[in-house]
C-alpha cells in the first residue's frame, strides 16, 4: 500500500501524464466527464458518476472503422485502424471498473472486437473507492463492494491522502514507474483505511436502494416475464430517447453508419440504442415496432437475456445513471421492483 | 400544496366515477421523492398514488398525443407553462380537443433536484417545500436552501401564473406573478463577438451525447419520422462523426421549433449535459419578436406565427445580415 498527500496530485498526474495518455473525470463545461489530462485541467474526483462512464475510453461513442475515398470512379481504401498507445484512466469508480468485465464478455469473445480488445490491453485501470456513495447507488445488489473497488490499482480518499494499492501486474508496473512521488503506507494509514471503508460500508446500508432483490430476475422464467402485462404500464411514459441507454456503462449495441464527406465516406460505429425506433432495422422493418417492444427489449436483456448467455451474470452494475438522467424518471430500478423485487 | 392535490384526487375521482373521463394523466412519485414519472390513472384506487408537488415538472402535453387517439376523453392536469404547449398542439392539429378535459393547477415553481445536487446536496432522500425555503434531507444531514435559487430554468423565467386554456382550475393559493427577464442570457450572448458565441456553443455542444432527450420530450418536436432519424435524408446520425453534425442538429432543431416553441423548458431540464438549450430557442424568439413584434406561441390556437405570415411591415432580409447573420 502506498499514499499520497492530495496537494500533491496534480504532481502524480503530471508524472502519468508525461509517459502515457491519462484521462481521468474532469469537469468540462459545468459537467463531470472523463476527459484527457492536461495542465490546469479541473480534474473533478469529488462528483461521484461522471455523466458519461469510464466505457468511453474503450468503447467510444464514435470510432473510425474504415474510410473510402473516391476520385472519379477510382475508390481508395483507407484502413483507420491505429495501434492504440498506452493509456491510463484515472477515477473509475467500482461500478464501471465491474462494467469493464460485462463488456469483455461481449467484445473479448468470438469474434474478438479488435478495436476494444487493444484498447483493453493497452488501457491501466485506476479505481477510486467511493466515499460517499448516494441515493441512486445500487451496486451492491450486484455483489459490488464500493469500499473496494477492481482495477489494476485500486485507490481511496482517506483524511489527508490518497491511498494507493496495485492489484495486476499492470498496476504494479504503473506503480513502480511513480516510485518517486509515492509513500509507504504505514501501520496507522493502514487502520484508518481501514476504518474509512468501514465507514463506507456503514453508508451503504443506509441508501434507500440498499437490499434491491434480484433474485426474481436470471435467466429462468423468460417467457412468463416477456409476456407480462407490466411492460405496457411501465413503458407508457417513456420518450424512447437514448439518455439511458448512453448514459449506462453496461450497455454494448452499436451501429455502423456511413458518413458522406462529398469526396468520400467515413463509416464509422457509434453506440445505438434498443430505445430507438430504427434499433435493429432490417430490410422487412424493425422487430419492436412499439415502445413497449424497446423498452422491455432493454431490461429482459440487462436482467434476462444477458444473464442467460452469460453464467447468470447480469448486464447491469447498479450505477444508478440510469435513475438520475432519466427525463421522466422511470428506470431500471423500477423495473426490478414491478416484478417483486422489492427493497429491504 | 397537499390542498391542491386532495382537490386533485377528488375532483378526477368524480370525473372518472361520472363515466365523463375514462383516464386521468398525471404524475406518480418514483423511490427518493423527488422523482416523478407520468402516469395514467383508470381508477379511483390508482388515483391514490398522484401527486402533485415542487417535482411535477414533467410536461404532460405531449403525451396526449397519443392519448387522444385512444377511445374516450382523458383527464390532464396541466401547470399554466404546460398550458402553452397544449394550445401550440392543438394548433398544429396534433391533439383533438374534444377529446381532453384539462384542469389547470396552481404553480409556484418547481424545484430542480440537479440544482440541489450541484450546491452540495449529495445523497438526497427526502425534499420539503416549504414556499421559501427548500429542505434537502441526504443521507449525510439536512441542507438549506432559497427556493428561489433551486428552481428549475424554466420556472425563473416563468411565463406567468395565467392558464391559457383550460376546462376547470385548482387553484387554492393564487401564486403572485413576478416579472424577470427571460432574455438576459440571450443578451449576454449577443453582446459578445461571433468568435466569443461560436466558442460558447462550441463548448457546450461538444458535451452533447445526442440521446434526443431535448428532442423527444419537446412538445415542439412532434414529427412522426424526424429528419435525424430518417436513414433516406442523408443526415439521419445517432452520434455526431464531427463537430458540424453535432452543431447541425442543434442548429436545425431551434430553427424547425422557431416560432413554435413556447419556451417550456423541457429540453434544458432533461438534457443530461445541462447544455442551455434554452438559450438557443430564447435567441430566435427574441430575434423573431424585434423583426415581427411580440408574439408568444401557445396563447391561443388559431393566430397566425410569424414565421408562417406574411405582413408589409415584416423586416427586410438586409436588416438580417446587417445584424451579423452572413457572418
Ligand atoms: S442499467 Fe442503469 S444502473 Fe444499470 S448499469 Fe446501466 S445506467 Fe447503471
Ligand atoms: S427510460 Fe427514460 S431515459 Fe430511457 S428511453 Fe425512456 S424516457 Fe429515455
Ligand atoms: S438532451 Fe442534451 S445531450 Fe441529449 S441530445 Fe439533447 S442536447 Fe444532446
Ligand atoms: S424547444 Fe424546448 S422550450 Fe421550446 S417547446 Fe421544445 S422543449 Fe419546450
Amino acid at each position: 500500500m502506498f499514499k499520497i498527500k492530495k496537494n500533491s496530485l496534480n504532481k502524480l498526474y503530471a508524472a502519468i501524464a508525461e509517459a502515457q495518455t491519462l484521462y481521468i473525470p474532469c469537469n468540462v463545461n459545468g459537467k463531470p466527464n472523463f476527459a484527457v489530462w492536461g495542465e490546469g485541467a479541473d480534474v473533478d474526483l469529488a462528483s461521484l458518476k461522471t455523466v458519461k462512464s469510464a466505457k468511453e475510453v474503450f468503447f467510444p461513442q464514435c470510432e473510425d472503422i474504415v474510410s473510402f475515398k473516391t476520385k472519379g470512379k477510382e475508390i481508395t481504401v483507407i484502413d483507420c485502424r491505429k495501434e492504440s498507445e498506452d493509456f491510463v484512466v484515472f477515477g473509475v469508480r467500482a461500478c464501471d471498473a465491474k462494467s469493464f468485465e460485462i463488456l469483455d464478455k461481449v467484445f473479448l469473445s468470438d469474434p474478438v472486437d479488435t478495436f476494444y480488445k487493444t484498447k483493453r490491453e493497452h488501457g491501466t485501470v485506476i479505481t477510486l473507492a467511493c466515499s460517499r456513495p448516494e441515493e441512486s447507488c445500487f451496486c451492491s445488489a450486484f455483489g459490488i463492494d464500493c469500499a473496494e473497488p477492481s482495477g489494476d490499482v485500486a485507490t481511496y480518499f482517506s483524511g489527508e491522502y490518497l491511498y494507493w494499492s496495485p492489484k495486476t501486474e499492470k498496476g504494479l508496473n504503473l506503480t513502480n514507474s511513480l516510485k518517486n512521488l509515492l509513500e509507504i503506507a504505514n501501520d496507522k494509514d493502514n487502520l484508518a483505511l481501514e476504518n474509512e471503508q468501514k465507514n463506507i460500508r456503514e453508508i451503504t446500508k443506509k441508501l434507500p436502494l440498499y437490499g434491491l432483490d434480484l433474485s426474481k430476475w436470471g435467466a429462468d422464467d423468460l417467457l412468463e416475464k416477456f409476456n407480462s402485462e407490466k411492460w405496457q404500464e411501465l413503458s407508457s411514459a417513456c420518450l424512447g430517447c437514448g439518455a439511458c441507454t448512453f448514459v449506462c456503462p453496461t450497455c454494448q449495441c452499436y451501429d455502423v453508419r456511413d458518413f458522406d464527406k462529398g469526396n468520400g465516406v467515413q463509416r464509422y460505429r457509434c453506440w445505438d440504442s434498443c430505445m430507438y425506433n430504427d434499433f435493429t432495422m432490417m430490410a422487412h422493418g424493425t422487430p419492436r415496432p412499439t415502445q413497449m417492444q424497446r423498452f422491455r427489449q432493454r431490461f429482459m436483456h440487462k436482467l434476462v437475456y444477458f444473464p442467460s448467455n452469460n453464467g447468470g451474470e447480469f448486464s447491469c452494475v447498479g450505477c444508478g445513471r440510469c435513475v438520475e438522467k432519466c427525463p421522466i424518471n422511470m428506470n431500471i430500478v423500477k423495473v426490478i421492483k414491478a416484478f417483486g423485487g422489492e427493497g429491504k | 400544496m397537499k390542498k391542491v392535490l386532495d382537490i386533485m384526487q377528488k375532483r378526477a375521482k368524480q370525473l372518472l366515477g361520472e363515466g365523463i373521463v375514462n383516464r386521468v394523466i398525471g404524475w406518480k412519485t418514483g423511490e427518493f421523492g423527488y422523482d416523478q414519472t407520468p402516469a395514467v390513472f383508470t381508477s379511483a384506487a390508482e388515483l391514490s398514488s398522484l401527486v402533485y408537488d415542487s417535482f411535477s415538472a414533467p410536461n404532460l402535453s405531449k403525451y396526449l398525443i397519443e392519448e387522444t387517439k385512444k377511445e374516450g376523453k382523458a383527464l390532464v392536469f396541466l401547470k399554466p407553462c404546460d398550458t402553452y404547449s397544449f394550445n401550440q398542439l392543438i394548433k398544429e392539429h396534433r391533439i383533438d380537443r374534444e377529446k381532453v378535459f384539462v384542469i389547470g393547477v396552481e404553480c409556484s415553481g418547481k424545484v430542480d433536484i440537479n440544482s440541489l445536487k450541484s450546491r452540495g446536496a449529495v445523497g438526497v432522500i427526502g425534499v420539503e417545500d416549504n414556499g421559501e425555503k427548500v429542505i434537502a434531507h441526504t443521507l449525510y444531514g439536512d441542507m438549506e436552501f432559497a427556493k428561489d435559487d433551486v428552481l428549475l430554468e424554466k420556472c425563473r423565467s416563468c411565463k406567468g401564473k395565467q392558464h391559457m386554456v383550460f376546462d376547470e382550475l385548482i387553484i387554492v393559493n393564487p401564486v403572485k406573478e413576478e416579472k424577470n427577464d427571460r432574455f438576459i442570457g440571450v443578451d449576454a450572448l449577443d453582446a459578445m463577438t461571433p468568435d466569443e458565441r461560436f466558442e460558447f456553443w462550441r463548448g457546450q455542444l461538444l458535451k452533447c451525447i445526442r440521446c434526443n432527450a431535448c428532442r423527444n420530450v419537446c412538445p415542439a418536436c412532434s414529427c412522426i419520422k424526424c429528419v435525424f432519424d430518417n436513414q433516406n435524408s442523408g443526415v439521419a446520425s445517432k452520434a455526431s462523426p464531427d463537430t458540424f453534425e453535432e452543431q447541425m442538429y442543434h442548429v436545425i432543431r431551434a430553427f424547425h421549433v422557431a416560432g413554435r416553441c413556447t419556451d417550456c423548458g423541457e429540453c434544458t431540464r432533461v438534457c443530461p449535459q445541462d447544455i442551455p438549450l434554452h438559450l438557443l430557442n430564447r435567441k430566435l424568439i427574441k430575434d423573431m419578436n424585434a423583426f415581427y413584434g411580440e408574439y408568444q406561441a401557445g396563447t391561443d390556437t388559431d393566430s397566425r406565427a410569424p414565421l408562417t405570415n406574411y405582413t408589409k411591415e415584416d423586416v427586410e432580409p438586409n436588416v438580417i445580415s446587417d445584424k451579423g447573420g452572413d457572418k
